[in-house]
């Protein structure tokens, strides 16, 4: 419990020298009591947020949407149609926010470039031999050169679970920070896989490992196995992000991902950061959903809280 | 700043009436010399209801109309038909629980969350798991034919309205007896609701009989030579007071009644967890629980981390409303109350302990109280020994496992106790050596009808819940 506390801010940057160091670290970790923190999880999703809070929160949640398309079934055509709709969500409404980014495969990074250009909107590229991370990692480093070069201005990395279930945290821990390299300007997401991890004591050990190695954001999931984005997996990783500021100074972001469909949930997800990290982390800069059918239903939430009716689906673009 | 819009919980679905009777062999009738007294909303002091005052003579005519219920119809009755009339009031119970939680709420003061999410679901869970029993008292390890004892007095706290009385209730009538009960002074409306429910489920008249008044009602129900058995939850002070009177009687007893638990966090603990379980364990009902984590007592080694943790946490609660459903600790139960709690942190301050309370904004009517923490506090500590019953915290530090069970059972009361740490050995360990009722580990103030509930030395005797709670309501 007190590995966090006690050690002095200068020492956190030395732990990735040594395997032992890393493990002494990581393992020194407080545990989570899995029953105690899908209770706070679940009574944080109690909160009842209503009128003018309810639409703050959908801006907000607009504004941290990373529109995302994932498949072999991408084409330029598709994820151009996609960036568009990023920079206007609703195009009837002036007033509706654009999302925080676009989020693409490597290859489809040039077609969104185009449409992205001159906007504010940032360009997500997936790299690393997303989404297992099964290549080898000159592979994975390439990948990301590639996608960077192409325009992509954040990455979205894969950890190697086989190392880190395997209890190889140097081998993770170095990936990171030669994909961190890769990233040059980019900003780099690590990709914790939490549905692979399965224990919360993982988590947040893989959570402060990729913050350690120098991760910008940590996030949960690829979206491509049976389970993504939980909020009890959040909330440990949201206390990482807060515990690691505390003892080092460095803020990162979180990004839950895969399985957020509803502006229902991705209102209890915003209610969790505000009251397990608080407003330093409310803003797109800090906080983002991996989500493609989350959009629309925000959307359509914040023209029912307008006009005080449901407008149909066909009211609402697919892209 | 993501500041949350006022959500209230409509007060719509609760039809109060201006005034209430007694509820007497299944009537409401008024009392014989018309006595009443107000019940309040202690977060607005708002006048909710006139509730009948009910004295010696009311009290003799409700247990009269118990006896006769006992006698000609519940006590013959078969427990399979005892349960249909528990299963039914269960239900209804489930059907109504929005209307009992918020009159909960504005009676009692506590918020709606608590309401809706804990009282009510618990209070209907205790009427369906003693249901069950009705019929299968033969195998509840009593005998071949465990018989019921026949009149019950029972006298509830303000804290739990309701639950209190379904901890007493159904397992009364499942054992097969009647009752009278007196619910308290400041919180007798879901008593009186329920009595409609009573009706609503078509439950044979004087099976179960609500008097509302104050001590002196209390008083003559617990002395009433017609009374077998006396369930009283409560200040120890009473339950002396009834054990006294009660003694030399035929009269069964069981006392549940103050308490100062100790809240024991080990440098091993999962902490944002033991955060949130010290948080529920003291905060959770303005802390008017008896078997409150009253005592925290941290490992020194990470008193200072965990306290940061603690204050953190308490910065985010929500004090306000009880009916919002945003609100976590809602208004102290009665004036009273607060000025009983007052009294006692302002002992905690002369005696030079450090008191703490995040920026917390009072409304201006009503009884309230800010979350308080105090540090620097030792076993000398007034606060440290006397169940303060309000949102205060003392936090008292240890050096090894063993100076925490002494610390921990260093106290006239028992009722109570939480472990926190990731070693299932030492939960093991500590909790063969607690002197408490009940002892939760990695987790506090969870209630479950299954589970037997109750104290060691002052915190009182006997047990309510479980299969233990049946012993309390058969002649055995």
């Amino acid at each position: 419990m007190t590995a966090t506390a006690t050690s002095a801010r200068s020492d956190l940057s030395e732990l990735g020298r040594s395997e032992t160091a890393l493990r002494t670290f990581l393992h020194g970790l407080p545990g989570v009591d899995q029953v105690g923190a899908e209770q706070r999880a679940a009574q944080l999703g109690t909160r009842s947020i209503k009128t003018t809070a309810k639409a703050e929160a959908i801006d907000l949640a607009i504004r941290m949407v990373d529109l995302t398309t994932l498949e072999g079934a991408d084409t330029p055509g598709k994820v151009r149609a996609l960036a568009a709709k990023a920079l206007r969500p609703s195009p009837a409404d002036p007033s509706c926010p654009h999302v925080g980014a676009v989020c693409v495969y490597p290859s489809m990074v040039p077609h969104v470039a185009e449409v992205l250009r001159g906007s504010a909107v940032h360009l997500a590229s997936v790299a690393t031999s997303f989404p297992s991370g099964q290549a080898p990692l000159e592979i994975k480093l390439a990948d990301t050169r590639a996608a960077v070069e192409a325009g992509a201005d954040e990455i979205d990395m894969v950890i190697n679970r086989g190392a880190f279930l395997a209890g190889r945290y140097a081998e993770v821990y170095d990936e990171i920070v030669a994909t961190k390299e890769a990233c040059r300007d980019a900003h780099l997401k690590v990709i914790l896989e939490t549905g692979e991890l399965a224990t919360y004591d993982n988590v947040r050990r893989a959570s402060w490992l990729a913050m350690l190695a120098g991760a910008d954001f940590i996030k949960t999931s690829t979206g491509k196995v049976p389970v993504a984005a939980t909020l009890p997996v959040t909330l440990v990783m949201l206390e990482a992000v807060r515990d690691f500021r505390a003892a080092t100074g460095r803020q990162v972001g979180v990004k839950p991902a895969g399985g957020i469909k509803t502006t229902k949930d991705a209102i209890k997800y915003l209610v969790m950061v505000n009251e397990t990290v608080g407003p330093d982390w409310l803003h797109p800069d800090w906080f983002r959903f991996g989500a493609s059918s989350l959009l629309n239903d925000l959307l359509m939430q914040r023209t029912k809280l307008t006009t005080g009716v449901y407008a149909g689906p066909d009211y609402f673009t697919l892209d | 700043m993501f500041e949350y819009a006022p959500a209230p919980e409509s007060r719509s679905v609760v039809d109060l009436k201006p005034s209430y009777g007694l509820f007497v062999d299944g009537k409401f009738v008024d009392p014989a010399d018309g006595g009443s007294f107000k019940s309040i909303n202690p977060a607005s002091e708002e006048v909710l209801a006139e509730v009948a005052e009910g004295g010696a003579q009311d009290v003799d005519r409700a247990v009269r109309a118990a006896r006769k219920a006992y006698e000609k119809v519940w006590g013959p009755m078969s427990g399979r038909d005892r349960a249909k009339y528990l299963f039914r009031i269960a239900r209804i119970i489930q059907e109504r629980s929005r209307e009992l939680a918020v009159l909960e709420s504005l009676d009692n003061g506590k918020p709606i969350r608590e309401s809706r999410d804990v009282d009510l679901p618990l209070v209907a869970a205790h009427f369906f798991y003693y249901a069950g029993w009705a019929d299968k008292l033969p195998h509840a390890g009593f005998g071949s034919n465990p018989r019921p004892l026949g009149v019950a007095a029972q006298v509830i706290p303000w804290n739990f309205p309701l639950l209190m009385l379904a901890w007493k209730i159904a397992p009364a009538l499942a054992a097969g007896n009647t009752v009278v009960l007196k619910p308290a002074e400041t919180t007798p409306l879901t008593a009186l609701l329920f009595a409609e429910i009573c009706q609503q489920a078509d439950l044979p008249a004087g099976v179960v009989n609500i008097v509302t008044g104050a001590g002196e009602t209390g008083r003559a129900l617990v002395e009433h030579d017609g009374v077998d058995k006396v369930a009283f939850t409560g200040s120890t002070d009473v339950g002396r007071a009834i054990a006294r009177a009660v003694a030399g009687s035929r009269k069964k007893l069981t006392l549940e009644l103050g308490g100062k638990a100790a809240n024991i966090v080990f440098d091993d603990a999962p902490v944002d967890q033991a955060v949130e379980g010290i948080v529920n364990g003291i905060f959770f009902n303005q802390g008017h629980v008896c078997c409150a984590g009253s005592r925290l007592l941290i490992q020194e080694s990470v008193a200072e981390q965990v306290l940061e943790s603690l204050k953190r946490r308490m910065a985010q609660l929500r004090l306000g409303d009880p009916l919002d459903k945003n609100t976590d600790i809602g208004a102290i139960n009665s004036a009273a109350q607060l000025s009983r709690i007052r009294e006692l942190t302002a002992a905690g301050a002369a005696e030079g302990a450090q008191q703490w309370s995040p920026p917390c904004e009072l409304p201006e009517r009503g009884f309230w109280f800010a979350p308080t923490i105090f540090t620097g506090v030792t076993q000398a500590h007034r606060i440290a020994r006397e169940e303060i019953f309000g949102p205060v915290l003392s936090v008292l530090t240890f050096r090894t496992p063993a100076e925490a069970v002494e610390k921990a059972n260093n106290t006239p009361y028992g009722l109570s106790a939480g472990i926190w740490t990731e070693k299932g050995s030492r939960i093991l360990w500590m909790a063969d050596r607690l002197r408490a009722g009940v002892v939760w580990a990695n987790t506090f103030n969870k209630f479950d009808p299954t589970s037997p509930f109750g104290g060691y030395k002052e915190s009182g005797y006997g047990r309510e819940g479980g299969r233990h709670g049946l012993e309390a309501y058969l002649n055995v």
